[in-house]
C-alpha cells in the first residue's frame, strides 16, 4: 500500500524541485492538450516558450514585451505575497491595480496640458494611493467588522471595472475623441508618458520599480521584523500574538502593500504600454499574479522568475495563436495548469510517498 | 484470574521514519484484570494501543484475542469484537448533547429516548453520574471523560484501553473513576490501563508492563514495587529529584487585583476576580482542573489578553492595558502551555523561535532590523545550557520531542532574565528526566529573586516545587496559602471550587461539579 507520510521536516530539495517539475508537467499535460486540439504539440510548445526568446524573427519584439508584460505581474504578486504568507488573502488586486491607474490618469488628465517635471512622480503617488485606499476598504471591513476579505476585494474589483467604465465613458473621455469613448492617449502627453528609458528594450520606470521592489521585498521578508511577523502569523496565529504582533495591523498594512504596488502597476501600465483609460484597458494582471505569486513560492525571487515565465506565455501564447491557430482558451488553460501542477506537486515538500508492506485497505 | 489471557500481544514491531515504536513488543492481559502500561513519553504505549484499537497497523507481529487470531483493520472491526478505548483527548461535540455525542459514535443509534434511559442507566449502574441532556460544553474536563466512558460501556466491552484518564481529574474525580474501573474488573471485563503516574498504578493495578525506547523492559505486580523501583524501571537509570530549598522572600514582584476577564471563546472560561501576590524569590502554584480559566490567566499575564490597567502590576506599575512585548521589556515573561503553535512556531527553526520571544530582552532587532547571528547565538546558549537534544539550530521546531521543545521553551524565558515568569502547564507530556530539570531550573530562578508563578494540573509538580498554592475552579481563584502541611483532600476540595470558609458562586454555575 502506498502511503503519503509528514516528513519531520520540510524537504529544502522539494521546495525548489517542486516548481521544476510542476513546469515540466505542465509541459508534458499541455502538449498532450494540444494533440488533441489536432496541433503538432512539439511545434506549439516550442513557438510558446521557446521563439519568443530566440526566434530570430519574433525576438526582436517579443524580448522587450517580456519585460513589458513581466514588470506588471511581479510588481502586483510581490505586494500579494506578503499578505498571503500571513494568510491575509486579497484576490482583488485587479480592482486595486484599476483604481491606481485610474487615479494617476485622473491627476495628469485634470492638468492637462501641463508640462512639468513633477507630473510624473505626482502620478506615481496618485497611484499607489489610489490602489491602496481601494485595499482599505477591505481592510476596515475586516478588521471593524470580521468580514472575509476574499469575498471583499474580489467584489470591489466588478466595482472597480463599473467605475472605469463609467470614466472612460463620462469625465475621461477625450474631448477631442469625437464622441468615441475613451481618454486622450498620455503617450502622447510627454511630461505623463511611461516612455521607454532605452529604446527597444521595453526598460520603462515599471520595470526598474518592480526590480526595486524585487530587492527591497527580499531584504523585508528576511531581514526585517515586519517580514518576520508575517511568516509567523501565517505558520502559527497564536505563536504570533504571543510574540507580540497585531493581528489587525498586520492586516492593514498586508493590504495595504498590496493595494500600493498594484496602484503602482496601474499606473505605469497605463502611462506607458496601455496609454489610455478606456472600458476594458486591464487584461488580468491583478488575477494572473495570484498564480505568479504562487509559482514562486511567494519568495521574492521566485516571483520574478514566476513573473518573467509567466509573461513568455502571455506573449508566445499570442504567437502560437497566430502561428499555429491554437485557442486562446488552450493558452489559458496551460497557464491553469501551472498552477494546478504546482499546488498538487507542493505536496512532496511536506510529505513523502512510501510503500508501506501489509494488508491493503 | 482464570487461566488462558483474553489478550495475546506477541512481537509486535512498528517502525517510523527514523525511529522504531514498538520494538518486538510481547505481553498480555489477562481476564477480569487491571493492567497497567508504564514508560515515559515516546516508550512507545500510544502507538502500541493505538495497534491493538486497530489505529494503526504494525509491521510485523501478531495477536490473539480469546485465542483467536486478532488483526484489526480498523476501530470499528475492535469495538465489535469487544475492545474499547478512552483517549486522552476527547472527540466531543461541544455544541451538541451527551446523548447526541454517544449517539454520533454508534454504528446503530436506538431512538433518542430508549439511548437517554439507557445513559442513564449504566451511569446509575457504574456510579458515573451524568445528565444526557447537558451540552457537552457545560461539562467539566472529568464528566467529559464519564461520557467517552459511558460511550464505551454502552458496547459492553471485554477490554477497555484508558490512555492518561487521569491527567484531567481532580483527586475526587480519579476516585470515583478507580470505584468504576474496580467495579468492572468484578464483572469480569479487563482493562488496558496507560499512565505514567506511579501511585495510581500502585492502588489500582494487578499486573504492569513496563515499556522504554519501544521495548517492553520488565513486568511485575506493581503492589508489590516502590514508585522507586517502578521509576528507575520506567527511566532505565536513576535521576536526581529536584529539592526545594527555604529562600527568604522579598518585596512583591507581581500583583494581580480584581482581574477580570471575559471568555475569548463561546466555551472558553471567563475569569472572575482573580487576586494574588507573588514575592521575589517565591513560587506560587496555581492547581486546578483544565479548562477552569488557565489558558485565560496565562493569556492576561503574558499581555495577549489586555484587563484593566489596575488589573496586573508588576513592580508596582500598572500594566495591565500593556501588550506582550512591552510587559516583557518590563520583565514579566511567560511560556503557554501548547508547546507547537502557541509558546513556538513548529516550522520555524529553532534560531527563529528564539527570535519570537527573545527579541526584546536580547536585543535582537535594531531599527526594525533582525540581527540573526545573535538570535543564532541566542538559541545555541538555550540548547547548550538547558541539554536541548537536537542537531543543531537550524532544525524546525517540530522536529524535536516534546521534552527538548519544552526545555528549549522554557530555557528560552529563563534565559533572557525575568523579574517574574509565568508557566502553564511545564512539563506536560515531558519524561521524567526532562521534567525534573525543568523543575530544578525554576527552583534555581526563585533562587535568584524571581517571582515564579506555575500554571499546572500536576498536583505532585506543584506540591514538589511551590511555595504557596491557589486553585483555579470555573474561573475563580481560591485564596493562596503556603503550600507547607496542606494536605491532599484540603487541595481536592479546592479544585472542586469549596474555598475555604465562604462557599463561592462557583457551586451555582456548575451543577454536578462538587463531590
Amino acid at each position: 500500500m502506498l502511503v503519503l507520510e509528514k516528513r519531520p521536516e520540510p524537504s529544502a530539495l522539494w521546495r525548489w524541485l517542486a516548481p521544476i517539475l510542476a513546469v515540466v508537467l505542465t509541459l508534458v499535460a499541455g502538449g498532450v492538450m494540444f494533440a488533441i486540439l489536432g496541433k503538432d504539440p512539439l511545434a506549439a510548445i516550442r513557438m510558446i516558450f521557446w521563439d519568443p526568446l530566440f526566434n530570430e524573427t519574433f525576438a526582436a519584439y517579443a524580448r522587450p514585451q517580456l519585460l513589458v508584460k513581466a514588470a506588471p505581474l511581479i510588481l502586483i504578486a510581490l505586494g500579494l505575497s506578503f499578505g498571503f504568507r500571513a494568510n491575509i488573502w486579497n484576490i482583488g488586486a485587479e480592482g486595486q491595480y484599476i483604481m491606481g491607474a485610474l487615479a494617476a490618469a485622473g491627476v495628469a488628465l485634470a492638468l492637462y496640458p501641463l508640462d512639468a517635471w513633477w507630473l510624473f512622480p505626482l502620478m506615481i503617488v496618485a497611484g499607489a494611493l489610489g490602489g491602496f485606499l481601494w485595499a482599505m476598504i477591505p481592510a476596515f471591513l475586516r478588521t471593524r467588522f470580521g468580514t472575509n476579505e476574499i469575498l471583499v476585494s474580489l467584489m470591489l474589483v466588478y466595482v472597480a471595472e463599473a467605475f472605469q467604465a463609467a470614466m472612460a465613458l463620462g469625465p475621461m473621455r477625450n474631448p477631442e475623441g469625437h464622441g468615441f469613448p475613451g481618454s486622450r492617449n498620455l503617450q502622447d502627453y510627454p511630461a505623463a508618458h511611461n516612455a521607454e528609458l532605452v529604446a527597444g528594450t521595453g526598460m520603462h520606470w515599471g520595470v526598474v520599480t518592480a526590480l526595486l521592489a524585487v530587492v527591497i521585498g527580499h531584504i523585508v521578508l528576511n531581514r526585517h521584523l515586519f517580514g518576520f511577523q508575517v511568516r509567523l502569523t501565517g505558520q502559527a496565529p497564536k505563536a504570533a500574538r504571543f510574540a507580540g504582533v497585531d493581528a489587525d495591523r498586520l492586516v492593514v498594512i498586508c493590504l495595504g502593500i498590496s493595494g500600493a504596488l498594484a496602484g503602482l502597476a496601474g499606473m505605469f501600465e497605463i502611462s506607458g504600454p496601455s496609454g489610455q483609460v478606456s472600458i476594458d484597458f486591464n487584461i488580468g494582471y491583478g488575477f494572473t499574479a495570484i498564480i505568479v505569486a504562487f509559482l514562486g513560492r511567494l519568495h521574492p525571487i521566485g516571483i520574478l522568475l514566476a513573473g518573467l515565465l509567466m509573461a513568455l506565455s502571455y506573449i508566445g501564447g499570442e504567437l502560437a495563436q497566430f502561428g499555429l491557430g491554437v485557442p486562446a482558451a488552450a493558452i489559458k488553460a496551460l497557464q491553469g495548469m501551472l498552477l494546478f501542477f504546482l499546488l498538487g506537486v507542493d505536496v512532496f515538500t511536506n510529505y513523502r510517498l512510501r510503500w508501506q508492506p501489509g494488508r491493503a485497505g | 484470574m482464570s487461566d488462558a489471557p483474553l489478550l495475546v500481544v506477541d512481537g509486535i514491531t512498528k517502525r517510523y521514519p527514523g525511529v522504531v515504536a514498538n520494538d518486538h513488543v510481547s505481553f498480555d492481559v489477562g481476564r477480569a484484570e487491571i493492567h497497567a502500561l508504564l514508560g515515559e513519553n515516546g516508550a512507545g504505549k500510544s502507538t502500541l494501543v493505538k495497534i491493538i484499537y486497530g489505529l494503526v497497523q504494525p509491521d510485523e507481529g501478531r495477536m490473539t484475542l480469546e485465542g483467536a487470531s486478532y488483526t484489526p483493520a480498523e476501530p470499528r472491526e475492535a469495538r465489535a469484537a469487544g475492545i474499547a478505548m478512552v483517549f486522552q483527548h476527547f472527540s466531543l461535540f461541544e455544541a451538541l448533547s451527551v446523548a447526541e455525542n454517544i449517539a454520533l459514535g454508534m454504528e446503530d443509534p436506538p431512538p433518542m429516548n430508549a439511548l437517554s434511559a439507557r445513559i442513564r442507566e449504566v451511569s446509575a449502574a457504574y456510579g458515573l453520574p451524568l445528565d444526557p441532556e447537558r451540552l457537552v460544553g457545560e461539562l467539566s474536563a472529568g464528566e467529559r471523560q464519564r461520557v467517552e466512558i459511558i460511550r464505551c460501556l454502552l458496547q459492553e466491552p471485554r477490554l477497555l484501553i484508558m490512555d492518561e484518564p487521569t491527567s484531567v481529574l481532580t483527586p475526587q474525580e480519579v476516585e470515583i473513576l478507580f470505584r468504576t474501573l474496580r467495579r468492572l474488573r468484578e464483572e469480569g471485563r479487563s482493562i488496558l490501563y496507560i499512565s505514567h503516574k506511579l501511585e495510581e498504578i500502585r492502588a489500582l493495578c494487578d499486573r504492569a508492563t513496563i515499556l522504554r525506547l519501544g521495548k517492553v523492559v520488565a513486568s511485575c505486580d506493581p503492589r508489590a514495587c516502590s514508585a522507586r523501583e517502578l521509576a528507575e524501571m520506567m527511566v532505565g537509570s536513576s535521576f536526581t529529584q529536584p529539592e526545594r530549598t527555604q529562600r527568604p522572600f522579598g518585596d512583591v514582584v507581581l500583583e494581580v487585583e480584581g482581574l477580570d476577564l471575559p471568555a475569548g471563546s463561546p466555551f472558553g472560561t471567563s475569569l472572575k476576580d482573580i487576586s494574588f501576590r507573588v514575592r521575589a524569590g517565591e513560587i506560587l502554584g496555581i492547581g486546578g482542573v483544565a479548562g477552569n480559566g488557565q489558558e485565560e490567566l496565562l493569556a492576561a499575564l503574558s499581555g495577549e489578553r489586555v484587563t484593566a490597567a489596575e488589573a496586573v502590576r508588576l513592580g508596582g506599575e500598572p500594566i495591565g492595558r500593556l501588550t506582550p512585548n512591552p510587559r516583557r521589556a518590563r520583565g514579566l515573561l511567560s511560556a503557554p502551555e501548547e508547546r507547537l503553535g502557541h509558546a513556538a512556531a513548529p516550522d520555524m527553526t529553532l534560531t527563529e523561535n528564539a527570535m519570537m520571544t527573545g527579541a526584546v530582552r536580547r536585543r535582537l532587532v535594531e531599527r526594525g532590523f533582525l540581527r540573526w547571528q545573535a538570535a543564532r547565538r541566542f538559541a545555541e546558549e538555550i540548547v547548550h545550557r538547558f541539554d536541548v537534544r537536537t542537531p543543531g539550530v537550524g532544525h524546525v521546531a517540530r522536529s524535536l520531542s516534546g521534552g527538548n521543545l519544552q526545555k528549549f521553551v522554557i530555557g528560552r524565558e529563563i534565559l533572557q532574565a525575568p523579574r517574574a515568569l509565568v508557566v502553564n502547564q511545564p512539563t506536560w507530556g515531558v519524561d521524567a528526566a526532562a521534567a525534573a530539570a525543568i523543575r530544578q531550573a525554576l527552583i534555581d530562578l526563585a533562587n535568584k529573586g524571581v517571582a515564579v508563578v506555575v500554571i499546572s494540573q500536576d498536583l505532585d509538580e506543584l506540591l514538589e516545587i511551590s511555595d504557596s498554592f491557589a486553585a483555579l475552579n470555573a474561573g475563580r481563584l481560591s485564596a493562596p496559602r503556603p503550600t507547607e502541611g496542606l494536605g491532599i483532600d484540603e487541595i481536592g476540595l479546592l479544585m472542586g471550587g469549596v474555598h475555604g470558609a465562604a462557599p463561592s458562586s462557583a457551586e451555582n454555575e456548575r451543577p454536578g461539579e462538587t463531590v
